[in-house]
């Protein structure tokens, strides 16, 4: 086992003492095809949990965004998104000539699978924020793709914003039907609709 | 029973073990043959929850098993982490705000791994003020601190209980394996399993004698099974599996029997009262089934433990004058 395997491995084991990290899965089970899962936005420590409810052969093929400025700034932050999470690396500022979007469609070409927060920011509490158009674009340019809503419960209380330290306090995340963009579907529409299925998460027991 | 007292303390744990274990195998081989037949749903429900809670007693078993094979520095390992798990549960269903965060972390990271380092060096005078003192009076500071007045002293109630029941109380079990009782030197693992064993009869009496009674309950908003004349039961079986057990224990024989009622009437208690904790948690059964946060009623199966513990530790203490 080489040493990004066993971090991970390792990172997985601490997400899963601390919160149990445990997945749910109502309307499609694990399979290792090509999705993109989207969830609420609450928190720094969303991610982990998400990747660490995911079966482990499922981890290597599921990909986070991540925001290049701050995730490249130190060796080590390098390290962990590049080598433990193999993350897509993001320009936060935008040159004019370049398609934001253009990292994750490379990434989806690839054939890998991503985890998205359409948010943009980390919400406070209740309802997610509206969804950004990302989520609609990458559904337009690969209608073969699963899109799987998630509803990630219970972790704002793990690592409240500006907090470092979490505490053990068990969460779950809820992973529903496939969602798939009608012909014709509009924008804000279909956004909408993502948004919801996501809410719906929160009440499946 | 006097000649099994003869016997030296590792033919006696061993024993117990056997015929721990012998009775498991029985009772499993039973529910297996029950299973042949045809059955109604009601009754294929109940089937299924007595074998989740026989699958929970040899989770049990074989944990004390190792723990005694291993030693005294597993077993308090296996307590902590059982603390930690438990605690991990307990905040999960108590709502607790942003400003506790730093009374959490300093409940999950500080005073839990204390406690248990101080029952490790067995320092039973500081064990026993610790958290009722030290701690009691150090988690409002830290919540304090986290400046949200808003139902102050309803959350710090909530922390500091979450640490009397979890930690505190299920840290007495390992601190009767170190207890050092007069002419029972390194025989403690037989204390812990006099503890669980009528504590666990008096439930699985409690729990029958309800079903089988039918009498009114007592609190019906909070348990619809709980009578007094159930719980009398359970302490009784308790009782008498715990003069039975007397040879394996440092007591004479009557008061054997009376540790048995004491230890098992305050387990069936606790019980109770972690029903009432579910109901105020909004948490109808856990019946094994996971929630949605995961919490699968580990809380449940240990309450018992946590209650009976420290009175029946405490009650050795005074017993010996120690």
């Amino acid at each position: 086992m080489k040493l990004p395997e066993a971090a991970g491995l390792l990172l997985a084991t601490i997400a899963r003492l601390i919160t149990g990290a445990q997945g749910h899965w109502y309307g499609a089970p694990p399979k290792a095809e090509q999705r993109i899962y989207f969830a609420n936005h609450q928190s720094h420590f969303d991610w982990v949990l998400i990747w660490a409810a995911l079966p482990r052969d499922l981890r290597t093929i599921t990909r986070p965004i991540a925001a290049r400025d701050y995730w490249t700034s130190t060796p080590l932050k390098h390290w962990i998104t590049r080598e433990i999470f193999n993350a897509v690396y993001v320009s936060r500022e935008r040159a004019a000539d370049e398609d934001p979007l253009e990292p994750l469609m490379e990434a989806l070409r690839h054939g890998d699978s991503l985890v998205i927060f359409p948010e943009g920011t980390r919400g406070n509490k209740g309802d997610p924020a509206s969804f950004k158009a990302g989520l609609y674009h990458l559904a337009e340019a690969f209608p073969d793709v699963n899109l799987i809503p998630a509803w990630i419960d219970n972790v704002q209380r793990v690592m409240p914003k500006g907090e470092v330290v979490p505490v053990p306090i068990l969460c779950s995340v809820t992973f529903g039907a496939p969602l798939t963009l009608q012909p014709g579907e509009e924008k804000r529409a279909f956004l909408d609709r993502a948004r919801d299925a996501v809410i719906a998460l929160r009440s499946v027991h | 029973m006097g000649s099994l007292r003869a016997l030296s303390v590792t033919e006696q744990i061993g024993l117990l073990f056997v015929v721990l274990f012998g009775l498991l195998a029985i009772t499993t081989m039973i529910a297996f043959g029950r299973t042949l037949g045809n059955r109604s749903d009601a009754q294929l429900a109940a089937h299924e929850q007595f074998k989740r809670d026989l699958r929970a007693v040899w989770v049990g078993a074989v944990l004390f098993w190792v723990a005694w094979v291993a030693g005294t520095i597993v077993s308090t390992v296996l307590f902590f982490v059982v603390s930690f798990l438990a605690l991990r549960e307990f905040v999960t269903l108590t709502h607790t705000r942003r400003g506790d965060h730093r009374s959490l972390l300093l409940a999950f990271f500080v005073v839990l791994p204390l406690q248990y380092v101080i029952v490790a060096t067995r320092e039973f005078d500081l064990f026993t003020v610790f958290i009722p003192v030290y701690v009691f009076l150090a988690i409002p500071v830290v919540s304090a601190l986290g400046n949200d007045p808003q139902r102050f002293l309803e959350r710090t109630a909530k922390i500091q209980w979450g640490i009397m029941v979890c930690v505190y109380g299920m840290s007495h079990a390992p601190a009767l394996l170190l207890l050092d009782l007069p002419d029972y030197a390194d025989r403690g693992a037989f204390m812990v399993l006099y503890l669980v064993a009528v504590v666990a009869v008096a439930q699985i009496v409690q729990e029958v004698a309800s079903r089988r009674l039918r009498r009114r309950p007592v609190a019906r908003a909070i348990s619809r099974t709980f009578s007094w004349r159930g719980w009398f039961a359970g302490a009784f079986a308790a009782a008498l599996a715990g003069g039975l057990l007397y040879w394996a224990t440092p007591f004479k024989p009557w008061p054997a029997v009376l540790m048995g009622l004491i230890a098992g009437g305050s387990g069936t208690l606790g019980e109770f009262v972690m029903k009432a904790l579910k109901r105020d948690a909004g948490v109808r059964s856990w019946g094994g089934k996971a929630s949605v946060t995961g919490a699968v009623g580990l809380l449940d199966r240990v309450a018992p433990l946590c209650f009976a513990a420290p009175v029946f530790f405490h009650a050795v203490r005074w017993y010996f004058g120690i």
